[in-house]
């Protein structure tokens, strides 16, 4: 059914119909009108969920670590600084491959203190073995927060898996949003059954236990190997999707999800590439420039971790001209997605000439105006290969 | 409930999803006292069985010997010293181990 809502709300409308077995999370801006909102669901009964109220993100995620070995369905969501905080158990929750599933609502890290939107925190966790997921409307975040669960669960990949929103600029945008009734979910989402890690006194087994140097290479071969597979997953996943669920309001969703959505890049003599909210705003200028003849696109990720590389520097070769957008950086280096994509472009043997913006840093606003230089300066050659929009 | 640990080999590793093992206590079959530096020897004739050095000792690695006094799992034991730290009656010391 459709509702105008928050996309904040639709995330948590999202979890209640996939229902955790466990959610442990700590209220951190922009996060926190999702963990609100599901915490009422829990209250007045709505859903069977254990909360379970923490002190810190570092304990949030160690009880879903711990939930998740049990065998049960386990839900987080944080930002920021939050995130950072679980940072060492990130790579636990991956290594015990355990099919955690978080909203994370993207912020920026101190210092400056500031809680406004950028891609730095989750950009930072992109080494963890968390599967990532970027999305741009309040209908994909609700969308994607039920497919992240049968990605994850998936005996094929046993991976956690983050979906990653803007926050404010799409977490507190209220937008029309079609919302699935229980029944639908559940025939998409079967109940989560749990292969390999449950614990149980009565079958005792152990979980996380010591490495040798004999040993621990192969296991992280075989993390790697598990993401790499993921992406067939996620492309199974999100097919079956959308084909049970059609699209019910016009433009709030690709209408079949992939690793990518293409737009208006056919004829183009420039690409940009982004992730997230900010793909909005860059549609509306190519559509305002279409008008005047400047032939622009986009190619939206959706799928940042596992990185697409083949398929990313396949659609992107055939163009003379490149923009990668991002909200992230690595001080001494540059653009994070913009170095991704140059490597994989260089392992295509493609010839594009890349360039890297870095934009919307800390709530910086990215408007029309920003994207109409970006595409300006790409189509002239004009400037350095790294242009901040300051 | 069904247990599949997807075992499979990795190069000539044969390893298990997450590295589950189908076993319980493996912390106490793995010994670790290998690491050991410096043993505790302790003098059976000034301990006092307070068990002080076995509430302290974090890795569980000092025990009742048959005559009531406490002494330590060559096993286990990875010489930090603290049983030896805390000693009221200083019955504990540290010694370097030839091995």
């Amino acid at each position: 059914m459709r509702h105008v809502m928050e996309a904040s709300h639709a995330v948590a409308e999202s979890v209640k119909s996939v229902e955790p077995d466990v959610i442990a999370a700590y209220p951190i801006t922009p996060q926190t009108h999702i963990v609100e909102r599901i915490s009422e669901f829990v209250a007045n009964n709505e859903i069977k969920s254990e909360y379970i109220r923490v002190e810190s993100e570092f304990s949030a995620i160690s009880a879903c670590l711990g939930a998740s070995a049990t065998g049960v369905r386990a839900y987080t969501s944080t930002s920021s600084q939050g995130l950072a905080l679980m940072h060492e158990i990130l790579f636990i929750v991956s290594g015990m491959r355990l099919p955690v599933c978080m909203s994370m609502v993207n912020r920026a890290l101190s210092a400056p203190i500031n809680i406004w939107n950028d891609h730095q925190d989750s950009i930072s966790e992109r080494d963890t073995g968390w599967i990532q997921l970027y999305v741009e409307t309040g209908q994909e975040a609700y969308d994607m927060t039920i497919m992240q669960h049968k990605i994850s669960e998936d005996k094929r990949v046993l991976l956690p898996s983050m979906v990653c929103m803007d926050g404010f600029t799409l977490s507190h945008v209220y937008e029309p949003v079609d919302i699935l009734e229980k029944a639908q979910v559940d025939s998409f989402l079967p109940k989560y059954k749990p292969v390999h890690a449950i614990l149980d006194p009565k079958e005792p087994l152990t979980q996380g236990p010591i490495g040798f140097p004999t040993h621990y290479m192969e296991f992280r071969k075989e993390l790697c190997d598990a993401m790499d597979g993921s992406l067939k997953v996620i492309e199974e996943v999100m097919a079956d999707y959308s084909k049970r669920f059609p699209v019910a309001i016009k433009d709030a969703r690709p209408e079949k999800y992939f690793h990518v959505e293409e737009y208006m890049m056919g004829d183009a003599d420039v690409v940009l590439v982004a992730m997230g909210s900010v793909c909005g705003t860059i549609k509306e200028v190519i559509d305002q420039l279409r008008a005047k003849k400047v032939k622009a696109g986009l190619l939206k990720i959706i799928t940042y971790r596992p990185f697409p590389k083949e398929l990313i520097a396949k659609k992107l070769a055939p163009y003379k001209n490149v923009a990668i957008v991002e909200k992230a950086l690595s001080p001494g280096l540059g653009g994070p997605l913009y170095h991704e994509i140059a490597s994989a472009m260089y392992e295509a043997g493609a010839k594009s000439k890349l360039r890297n913006f870095i934009v919307g840093l800390g709530g910086r606003d990215v408007r029309l105006d920003h994207v109409e230089r970006i595409i300006d300066m790409t189509m002239s050659g004009k400037g350095k290969t790294e242009e901040w929009m300051l | 409930m069904t247990v599949d640990l997807g075992r499979k080999k990795v190069g000539n590793v044969e390893i298990t999803t997450g590295a589950v093992l189908v076993s319980d206590g493996s912390t106490q079959k793995t010994k670790t006292g290998g690491w050991r530096a410096m043993k505790p020897v302790t003098d059976h004739a000034k301990c006092i069985s307070c068990a002080i050095c076995w509430v302290y000792c974090p890795d569980a690695s000092r025990f009742k010997d048959t005559d009531g006094k406490f002494d330590f799992n060559a096993d286990f034991c990875k010489g930090c010293g603290i049983c030896a730290e805390v000693c009221p009656v200083k019955c504990i010391k540290m010694v370097v181990e030839e091995k």
